[in-house]
């Protein structure tokens, strides 16, 4: 098994302009690189012989709304050969296209199809980007941060209409999110509370 | 004169009793012949990782019991596993034995009842008998370890939630003694059976070189000849000390796959066994009184243990700002968290990979040009659980 530095070295060296930052760390080398070079990046590690990264393990988003650039694309390798794991990401902003990597790996069809449903995430070139762990006909992208825990709507089966029907959301009892974080140093709106006044003072 | 016919389009399932549960699949048939097969997921769809997010994480664990419900603690597991790593904890030996030993009982029991009801789906209806009266067995190790036959929520980061219960042991290693009996009676009622083999030889043949492409792992890339077994090429907790072997397949049909997962039931009985010879009396997981809740007696007693409690069952550990993909060798194959921690005490993102969503994938490839008589076969060979795939 070659080691992850002598890969980092190698990946820095043939791909040198594609590569924004390199890191080792839990065993795994983690890799951020720019929107445009991930088809070039991926056929490279795929199939040059010293990486070797023949199996696309998962692909997923990250969603951070504070962000200029909302979304990290999280694609993860393993190689067979070299027993090692490759982490690959990159920011894209809302509506950005992506290209697909079902030309490269077939098993990227429905992870791609899951990141479109769960973030609303475009791709390009996919052969059949439809929704899949949803319901059909449902509206959103629930993985977002922005989405609520309990959803828009939700289906009950109407005696009157003789069939299922969607509504929205009604509780009993709202969702309790407790603010546990820290008792010492006051929750939240005592935070708010306290920062007003020592400004006003 | 001839005529023009048209494909039949069929709904498989979501409703039918070779489908393992809801899966609808929409297959276009010539005749007898599959076309095309569109499996439609999701019926099953719960948002486990939009709830983890949401909740501390010793909360999120039993959301892993629910995912693949036929071994529930391989996948907690590799949440567990993926807490230690960020946090950088160790496990006392003892709880690294009993979660390997109960992993391995998970995996006879996600094998049972994939085998048994493979046969089931291709007509043999003793098998399924046989096997489920020793699930029930290993069930009742897990509620006597646990509390609950299938819901486990037993792995912590950092050990197990309670130690094993006088008699326990000796109840599991009588049972690693009758259990080859029964697996030989499975392999007389099955391996040399004729219908068996005419039903699965030759059917759903999957290739080297597709198996990697379609991110196939565990039975389905072993099958094929790949020796990948995560538990030998990257060890985690106490696997680098046991022996054993691991069976790999010649074909790649259903029938290896089967094969496969005989053996391996075989190997997993043995390292039951080393794990019982190895067990030593001692602590069940960590000591560090910020991550693992302290006994109840010191709660009475300490006032520092009190307000350990009180913090770890409100607020719950914090997690370092991290980022990880951990993986184990869950029954069904490759099993991974990728998990990210932002230094609160909740899962700023847990995304769980699991086998079987690459496994149906690949549905289509594997049955294009088969009779419909054979999609039951392929997909019992898969090793579908629903809970898993939809998530």
């Amino acid at each position: 098994m070659t080691k992850l530095e002598d890969l980092e070295k190698k990946i820095n060296s043939e791909l040198t302009t594609k590569i924004k930052k390199t890191e080792i760390k839990h065993n795994q080398i983690y890799i951020e690189i720019d929107k445009e070079d991930l088809i070039d990046v991926t056929l490279f590690i795929k199939t040059n012989k010293d990486t070797k990264f023949r199996q696309l393990i998962d692909i997923t988003v990250v969603d951070y709304p504070e962000q200029s650039q909302r979304f990290k694309v999280v694609y993860l390798f393993l190689s067979h050969e070299f027993n090692q794991r490759l982490i690959l990401t990159y920011f894209i902003n809302e509506n950005e296209l992506i290209s697909s990597l079902t030309s490269i790996f077939p098993a990227a069809n429905w992870m791609e199809r899951e990141v479109f449903d769960m973030y609303g995430v475009n791709f390009k070139d996919h052969p059949d980007l439809r929704r899949i762990l949803t319901d059909y006909g449902f509206e959103g992208h629930p993985l977002r941060k922005d989405f609520p825990l309990t959803g828009h709507s939700e289906v009950r089966y109407s005696e009157e209409q003789k069939k299922v029907i969607n509504e929205p959301v009604k509780l009993e009892q709202n969702y309790r999110n407790f603010d546990y974080e820290s008792p010492w140093e006051g929750t939240k709106y005592i935070k708010e509370q306290t920062e007003t006044n020592d400004k006003k003072n | 004169m001839t005529k023009k016919i048209k494909n039949l389009n069929l709904n498989f399932g979501p409703q039918h009793p070779a489908a393992h549960g809801v899966l609808r699949l929409i297959l276009e048939l010539d005749g007898e012949v599959v076309e095309k097969a569109d499996p439609h997921i999701g019926l099953l769809h719960r948002g486990t990782e939009k709830l983890i997010e949401n909740k501390t994480y010793m909360q999120a664990v039993p959301y892993f019991d629910r995912l693949d419900y036929v071994a529930p603690m391989n996948q907690e597991h590799a949440f567990a596993l993926a807490i230690e790593k960020i946090l950088n904890i160790d496990v006392p030996i003892r709880a690294q034995l009993i979660r390997v030993m109960f992993c391995e009982i998970g995996r006879i029991l996600s094998h049972i009842l994939n085998v048994t009801t493979q046969a089931l789906d291709v007509g043999a209806l003793t098998p399924s008998l046989w096997g489920f009266e020793e699930r029930e067995t290993l069930m009742t190790f897990y509620e006597r370890a646990s509390g609950s036959r299938l819901h486990a929520n037993y792995f912590r980061a950092g050990g197990v939630h309670q130690d094993l219960p006088a008699g326990l042991e000796n109840d599991i290693g009588n049972f690693c003694e009758t259990f080859p009996k029964i697996i030989n009676d499975l392999e007389n009622l099955l391996t040399d059976n004729r219908i068996f083999k005419q039903r699965n030889v030759d059917i759903g043949i999957v290739t080297k070189e597709d198996a990697l492409d379609y991110s196939f792992s565990g039975v389905m890339i072993r099958g094929s000849g790949v020796p990948w077994d995560l538990r030998k090429s990257q060890p985690y907790d106490c696997y680098e000390q046991l022996e054993f072997k691991i069976p790999v397949g010649k074909n790649g049909d259903c029938y290896d796959r089967y094969l496969c997962r005989i053996e391996e039931m075989k190997e997993s009985v043995s390292i039951i066994k080393q794990c019982l010879a190895k067990m030593e009396k001692g602590p069940i997981k960590t000591f560090d009184g910020k991550i693992s809740p302290p006994p109840k007696k010191e709660i009475k007693q300490s006032m520092e243990a009190l307000i350990h409690h009180f913090k770890l069952f409100t607020e719950g550990y914090r997690v370092p700002k991290d980022e990880i993909y951990t993986a184990v060798e869950a029954p069904k194959g490759e099993f991974g968290v990728y998990l990210i921690s932002d230094g609160s005490s909740k899962p700023y993102k847990c995304k769980i990979r699991a086998p079987g969503f690459s496994h149906l994938q690949s549905m289509d490839y594997l049955i294009k040009g088969h009779m419909l008589a054979d999609v039951p076969a392929v997909l019992g060979s898969l090793d579908i659980v629903f809970g898993e795939v939809d998530r």
